[in-house]
């Protein structure tokens, strides 16, 4: 493999692990942060245990997050230079309002959050909590508006002097009606992760108190509970949301990137009206769109494109040929900027199996999870508590699968805009469209064995570190609400504070006198 | 002063400030093993820097996302010429990072001291390896006229790198014992105080080289003042910390920092990558740097954002602002 390949593989590989945690950070996030202000107004111990219990699985993950995230600011630089270079005056202002608009908000009173249990005023401290959240919100705003500029360039002129684009209309960036779009989806999406990680749980937890014969009078049956409960609706109504917003996001497609949506469909031939297909079958390692056979459903994708049950839809086919027309039949012939592909023929339809399927697994798995939660809202209505052990290891399962339905979105987003890195946005007159294909973004100086020394490298460590965060989410999740935490309130009393002068680790008091203090949820003895 | 160099100046203030922040947690971690023998002590070490070192690590998001965000010349030029020891300061944060978090999330004597190497290992790569790099675009890599590197995959290492990883590694150090000198009661305030003393002034010494280098090939007058400053500061920060004025010792050790910064970004402007193939190749903060347009959106945020962000970075440091002492309950993890 060249090192355009190896590159490409190391972005997939490492973006996508970040896409791991990334989506739980931002939905769990949100959940905590209303178990916490809901503990603070009714100062009823369930929302204080679902808080801290809730908000420690937060920042197992949220440290994994943080870890990946500082590949990805660099990655730009290291293996895709020429992409840094063309894109430069647009993109790198995004990332960097990112991290000083957003991750010192979220980093700093993440911090005061944890440290500051008993330390700082109660509204003040859950203050700090929703600072971070709404840090890690703006966060994913600034990289979606620059995932979407990618995807849909605007605010931008040609230079003709260094065929580059510069930005003229920053606002314009910030409204990409792309990027609107995609923040809404992505958010909504990470909130069923989250929902369906509360409804997993607890469902579990509920089996296994139930089985034991504990009462449901205790605290921790109504933590459970209420995990099942909260988590159940948020899933199903972001599951809704999160449909609403696709269709939005699908509008545009068929306007800013036909051929995307078009090899999503593996609709060949331009149809008026346009099926949609349920489920295709072809020859395998084929690209052909012809190869490609598929069951469908009449009319239902002019209905997606266009919100009508008559529009034609153009085919993969015809898009080809109209691509290869305005941007080239083959890559120019410049080997240094083009490397092996040089003269060589451009294919305009990116990877059909793979935006197809990830297409259907994105809204499949999305479905799962949303089924999930709906069993769950029944099967515990008015204080049931399930005990079949199919539909609770089924809903322990289904955890998973919200998080393969975000990493199948962006497998499609981003190998369906293949091969441009930077899409031509159709609004533009031709020749003063910006674009730039994959081959041309990678970094030149650079050899093939770098790159496959820092691949196999990352790779070794994500693995590591996924085999040992998995072991302590499980461990952690399946000890459930710490023996520790008996007390209501971890509230050092502020007399106490002054006299003794020191715990600065926020440690409460009420730890059992054993010296597992640092048990206690939230409150790390550094 | 037009944009580039006000952003010049932006990118050479967060670079600085993540040395001066991250320093001295860097060099808290670096300095477990050494100042750290009771578990305990290792514990109240970790506790002075645990609320604070991902606020400080966000310094660098910062500075690499300034570099890329105003002079996207720079960052395509510099990561990959470096590109395998980046990878390494990479590995490095990452390591430490969930080593911090994962630490205390299960009570065995083994895991604890585990993950306490990790932290300490993780912070001295990334140490060096920053200090390389910074050391590295100051005095040179071999680059071409498109920025783009001759030779092989090390070709960048040469000895400016080697100045740079270990003036930044040393002053690190030493940084850290300041702090925890600042910032803890007991044996390791002790320990950290006797420690920064004896080892201040030959910490300070690859600092003011490598600022010294850089001053002699390019520098100013003003420069030769600002080093000049360095030097003094490493004398009143060794005085100071020597009759146990902790707090002023750790100011003047920052300065010593600030000082040298200045030297180094002060005389190397406009240049931001000197090549050692041809002086005529050194990139430029013109050449390298993106458009007014985009300088002056980016200024209206960093001049609203900036402030913000130092307000509440400060007001997190003062809730945090008492000593801290090892608690006897923490001494030992607990076995399982
Ligand atoms: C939809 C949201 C989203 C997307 C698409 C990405 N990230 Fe991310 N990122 C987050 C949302 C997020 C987050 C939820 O805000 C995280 C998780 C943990 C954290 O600190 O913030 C984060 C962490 C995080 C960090 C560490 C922040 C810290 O230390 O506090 C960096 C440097 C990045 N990201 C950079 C990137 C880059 C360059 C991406 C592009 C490929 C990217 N992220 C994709
Ligand atoms: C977090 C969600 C994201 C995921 C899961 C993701 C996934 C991927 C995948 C799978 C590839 C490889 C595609 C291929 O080689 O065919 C890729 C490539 C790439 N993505 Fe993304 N991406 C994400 C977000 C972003 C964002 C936010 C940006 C920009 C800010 C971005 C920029 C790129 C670039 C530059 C490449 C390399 C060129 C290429 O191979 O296409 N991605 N991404
Ligand atoms: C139910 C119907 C759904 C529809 C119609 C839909 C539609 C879409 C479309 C069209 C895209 C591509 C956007 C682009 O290429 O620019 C996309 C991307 C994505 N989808 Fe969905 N989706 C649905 C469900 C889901 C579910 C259930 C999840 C996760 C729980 C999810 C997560 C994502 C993610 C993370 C991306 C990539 C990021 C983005 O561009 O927003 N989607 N979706």
């Amino acid at each position: 493999m060249d090192v355009l390949e190896v590159a490409r593989w190391q972005f997939g590989i490492t973006t996508v692990y970040h896409f791991l945690m990334v989506p739980l950070t931002l939905g769990l996030g949100v959940l905590v942060a209303v178990m916490h202000t809901l503990w603070v107004r009714t100062g009823r111990p369930e929302w204080l245990r679902m808080t801290r219990f809730w908000g420690k699985v937060f920042l197992i993950n949220f440290v994994l997050g943080v870890a990946t995230g500082l590949v990805q600011e660099f990655q730009f630089g290291l293996a895709w230079s020429e992409y840094s270079r063309f894109v430069g005056d647009v993109f790198g202002s995004l990332l960097a309002l990112e991290a000083l608009l957003a991750f010192f908000l979220e980093s700093t009173f993440l911090g005061l959050w944890i440290f500051g249990w008993g330390r700082i005023p109660k509204k003040l401290h859950l203050a700090a909590l929703w600072a971070a959240v709404i840090g890690s919100w703006i966060s994913a705003y600034f990289i979606i508006a620059a995932n979407s500029w990618m995807q849909h360039p605007v605010g931008v002129e040609l230079d003709d002097a260094t065929g580059r684009p510069v930005q003229v209309d920053f606002p314009a960036v910030l409204t990409n009606n792309t990027a609107l779009a995609a923040y809404t989806h992505t958010l909504v999406a990470s909130l069923m992760v989250a929902g369906t990680l509360l409804v997993g749980v607890g469902l579990w937890h509920l089996r296994r108190r139930e089985l034991a014969g504990r009462p449901a009078t205790e605290v921790d049956h109504a933590v459970w509970r209420r995990s099942v409960r909260l988590g159940g609706w948020v899933t199903l109504a972001a599951f809704l949301l999160v449909a609403l917003t696709g269709d939005w996001q699908a509008k545009l497609m068929y306007h800013q990137q036909p051929l995307k949506m078009s090899s999503a469909e593996a609709l060949c031939e331009t149809e008026a009206p346009a099926p949609f297909s349920v489920f295709a079958w072809g020859k395998l390692g084929s690209n052909e769109c012809d190869d490609v056979h598929s069951l469908t459903v009449p009319g239902l994708l002019s209905f997606l494109a266009h919100s009508d049950f008559e529009s034609p839809v153009p085919g993969v086919d015809e898009l080809q040929e109209e691509y290869a027309a305005l941007y080239g039949e083959t890559y120019p012939d410049d080997p240094a900027r083009f490397g092996a592909l040089a003269g060589e023929e451009v294919d305009y339809t990116p990877l059909l199996a793979v935006t197809y399927w990830g297409f259907r697994l994105m809204i499949g798995m999305g479905a799962v999870s949303a089924g999930v939660a709906a069993h769950a809202l029944w099967s515990t209505r008015r204080g049931r508590v399930p005990t079949s052990r199919i539909g609770v290891y089924g809903s322990l399962l289904a955890v998973g699968a919200p998080f393969v339905a975000n990493a199948a979105g962006w497998v499609f987003t981003e190998m369906g805009r293949q091969p441009f890195v930077v899409y031509p946005n159709p609004d533009v007159p031709v020749d003063e469209q910006v674009w730039f294909f994959t081959a041309q973004a990678v970094s030149p100086g650079i050899t093939a064995a770098e790159v496959w020394t820092s691949l196999s490298a990352l790779t070794l460590v994500y693995g590591a570190l996924a085999v040992v965060e998995l072991w302590l989410i499980t461990r952690f999740v399946r000890a459930g609400v710490t023996t520790g935490d008996t007390h209501a309130t971890p509230v050092t009393l502020p007399s106490q504070r002054d006299r003794d002068g020191s715990p600065d680790d926020g440690s409460p008091d009420d730890g059992p006198p054993d010296g597992r203090g640092d048990d206690d949820v939230l409150s790390f003895a550094y | 002063m037009d944009l580039q160099t006000l952003w010049f100046i932006a990118v050479a203030v967060l670079w600085t400030g993540f040395l001066l922040l991250e320093g001295f947690d860097f060099g808290v971690a670096a300095l477990l093993p050494v100042l750290g023998r009771r578990a305990a002590d290792r514990h109240l070490m970790l506790r002075t820097i645990g609320p604070v070192w991902d606020g400080n690590e966000v310094w660098l998001i910062t500075a690499a996302g300034a570099v890329f965000a105003a002079f996207p010349g720079w960052y395509a030029t510099w990561l990959p010429a470096l590109y395998l020891p980046f990878v390494l300061v990479l590995f490095g944060l990452i390591i430490r990072a969930v080593a911090f978090e994962w630490r205390h999330a299960h009570h065995t004597a083994a895991w604890d001291t585990t993950w306490t190497h990790v932290i300490t290992a993780g912070s001295l790569i990334a140490a060096l390896g920053v200090g390389a790099a910074l050391g590295a675009t100051t005095l040179g890599l071999p680059i071409d006229a498109d920025g783009t590197r001759v030779g092989g995959a090390f070709s960048g290492l040469g000895w400016p790198a080697l100045l740079g990883a270990v003036a930044v590694g040393a002053f690190s150090v030493v940084h850290g014992a300041m702090f925890l000198a600042l910032k803890t009661d007991g044996p390791v305030r002790e320990a950290a105080r006797r420690f920064a003393v004896r080892w201040a002034p030959i910490a300070a010494v690859p600092l003011l080289g490598w600022a010294g280098v850089v001053h002699l090939r390019y520098g100013t007058p003003a420069t030769a003042v600002l080093w000049l400053v360095a030097a003094l500061a490493v004398v009143v920060a060794w005085a100071r910390i020597r009759v146990g004025r902790e707090g002023q010792g750790f100011a003047a050790w920052g300065t010593v920092l600030v000082a040298a910064a200045a030297t180094l970004f002060g005389a190397a402007y406009p240049v931001v990558v000197p090549s050692t193939v041809d002086r005529a190749f050194d990139l430029t903060v013109a050449q390298a740097s993106v458009s007014d347009y985009t300088l002056t959106v980016m200024t209206w945020a960093a001049a609203v954002g900036l402030p913000v962000v130092l307000a509440y970075q400060a007001w997190t440091y003062w809730v945090f602002r008492r000593r801290l002492t090892a608690e006897p309950q923490h001494e030992e993890p607990v076995h399982a």
